[in-house]
């Protein structure tokens, strides 16, 4: 298994921070959990906690933004939607060139339950003007992706997990902003493809072995992983519906608004005919083990396969 | 940049003449906050005529103080201000909040060269001001931020969390002013929901306070002169303010906190700011 994207984020600001005097890493009393205990010690005269209060986190990140800086806040992607105005207005409409980092992202996290899970952000996030959305799903892709978003002028939020997740691309993997990339693509296509899997973050493995399964069955399924949540790359989802029977949506975050939304106004906006099965939260989450909510939840491997088999109504 | 010798009573034709352009630009819009703007001017004049270093043909010039209006409705005062320092031509301000103008109904940055920060939703301006005096704070810069307030602003707890993390970085180079006016929508500051006893609230949090009469000129700048010593404190200066002062009929009379004159009332109000 490989690392959690939150351990590649902590890993890679401290190579950044080497090279770039500008950044500067907030904190509410969360760096243990958000990885920026290492920069903290590195850097201490450019390490900012400023306790349990993330509105004003957002507005000294903007201040430090405006005056020259490249600040990175870091909380749990729940604890920094609840300060969505304040992003709105700090970050969004003022086109501050601060980066959210929202760890903790969905269900994932398992035990300590739904009032730390982000299950909402994205939604939240996707609906502001200005505001990047990232959603890296392995340690090579948060690397790059961290390193474009310090390099990016404006505001980005960027979603992590706290578990650990699986490489899915190699060394010689070179990330691109704004497109989907596919990460499985079955050895023999038939015309139309049984479903293009599009999924984003702590399930993309997942989603992976489920397609892998398939084609042992015949089935062949491919699978795509959304990076970017906004902008969105529509062109992607057009050309997948082309030659897809269906599309299939994964990700731990309520499935309005997040990736399933997008995938879906993509679809609707290129004129595509070609159904979507959104596979994510319909409701809150709950406390156990992080593999549990996953079955609960529908968003294993099985489940995945299925929803890509299934009959639609 | 400010000049020097610019006299209390210059500043105080400057400020009458303000107050005009004040009355007449939310004429013009037809809506807008005459009353917060009237009780901030003194305040916008002696900072901008005395104490802001800044450059109107170069907004952005890196050395240039920062003011941040928190209480982003009493923009129309921060844009008479700006008019006459020369960030652009005085008759812009009669575009106040038409399609297409810099002058938004709140302060846009990005629309508006010389605004540091879009404000509007109150409580995040002092988080933000923080923000840029930890910058000069980190480059040894020697440029201040100024943040200007309400009083009903202090309701929303980001206030209060900036109030907490200012002393612990020590920002003896952040100001924040705040208009007392004791007036907001939905009635007195003090009965929509208190914030006194203000100056020993600001003081149990690690600041060093001034109380002043936000309308008397040299008493302002005498404030702002202390303010600009060091001792490893934030400063807050309390200007204890009437909200729509200058016109008597708009004095402490809520009616005027976000509603535009008439031409009739407009005439009279300015006919009372240049004739008493």
């Amino acid at each position: 298994m490989g690392k959690a994207t939150r351990e590649s984020f902590g890993e890679t600001i401290l190579e950044v921070a080497e090279k770039d005097p500008r950044l500067v890493v907030l904190d509410a009393d969360l760096s243990k959990s958000t990885m920026t205990q290492a920069f903290m010690k590195k850097y201490p005269a450019r390490h900012l906690e400023l306790g349990i209060a993330e509105q004003n986190m957002i507005g000294v990140a903007a201040g430090l933004a405006l005056s020259g800086k490249v600040p990175v806040l870091t909380s749990f992607a729940c604890f920094l939607i609840g300060r969505l105005e304040n992003i709105r207005v700090s970050a969004a409409y003022n086109k501050t060139n601060m980066k959210l980092v929202g760890t903790h992202a969905g269900i994932g996290i398992g035990e300590d339950g739904t009032s730390q899970m982000g299950l909402e952000d994205v939604a939240a996030m996707r609906a502001l003007p200005n505001m990047v959305v990232l959603q890296p799903a392995d340690h090579e892709e948060t690397r790059q992706a961290v390193r474009w978003m310090i390099e990016h002028e404006g505001p980005v939020y960027i979603r992590l997990t706290r578990q650990k997740m699986a490489d899915l691309h190699g060394p010689g993997y070179k990330w691109a902003f704004d497109k989907i990339d596919v990460v499985f693509e079955p050895a023999k296509k038939p015309a139309k493809l049984t479903a293009t899997i599009i999924a984003s973050g702590g399930p993309v493995p997942h989603a992976v072995e489920a397609a892998k399964g398939l084609e042992k069955k015949g089935f062949a399924v491919r699978v795509a992983n959304a990076s970017t949540l906004s902008p969105f790359d529509g062109e992607a989802i057009a050309r997948f519906a082309k030659d897809s029977q269906r599309l299939v949506t994964v990700e731990d975050h309520n499935v309005n608004g997040g990736l399933g939304s997008a995938v879906c106004e993509a679809v609707c906006e290129h004129g595509a005919a070609v159904p979507v099965v959104r596979l994510g939260l319909r409701e809150f989450g709950e406390s156990a083990a992080p593999e549990q909510l996953y079955e609960k939840y529908g968003l294993t491997a099985a489940a995945i396969a299925e929803a890509c088999l299934k009959n639609i109504g | 940049m400010p000049t020097a010798t610019t006299t209390t009573t210059d500043l105080k034709a400057l400020a009458r003449d303000m107050r005009v352009d004040i009355i007449r630009m939310i004429e013009a819009a037809g809506n807008g906050h005459p009353g917060g703007s009237l009780s901030i001017i003194d305040i916008l004049a002696v900072l901008y005529w005395k104490f802001l270093k800044h450059d109107a043909q170069k907004p952005d010039w890196e050395c240039r103080d920062r003011l941040i209006l928190s209480k982003g409705h009493a923009c129309p005062a921060l844009y008479a201000v700006m008019a006459y320092r020369g960030f652009f031509p005085k008759e812009k301000l009669l575009t106040l909040r038409k399609l297409g103008s810099p002058l938004q109904g709140h302060p846009d940055r990005l629309r508006l060269p010389g605004i540091e920060f879009s404000s509007g939703s109150l409580g995040q301006g002092l988080s933000v001001g923080l923000g840029m005096a930890v910058a000069a704070q980190m480059d040894k810069a020697a440029w201040k931020t100024y943040v200007v307030l309400g009083d009903g602003e202090l309701q929303e707890g980001q206030c209060w969390e900036a109030f907490m993390a200012a002393p612990k970085f020590k920002l003896d180079n952040l100001v924040a002013i705040v208009d007392h006016n004791n007036g907001q929508i939905d009635g007195p500051v003090e009965q929509v929901m208190g914030i006194e006893p203000l100056a020993d609230k600001l003081r149990a949090f690690n600041w060093e306070v001034q109380s002043v009469d936000g309308h008397d000129l040299a008493a302002i700048e005498k404030a702002l002169a202390k303010a600009q010593k060091g001792g490893g404190k934030p400063h807050a200066i309390i200007a204890k303010t009437v909200k729509g002062k200058g016109v008597s009929f708009m004095e402490n009379n809520i009616a005027w906190h976000g509603n535009a004159p008439k031409k009739e009332d407009a005439d009279k109000a300015v006919k009372e700011i240049l004739h008493g």
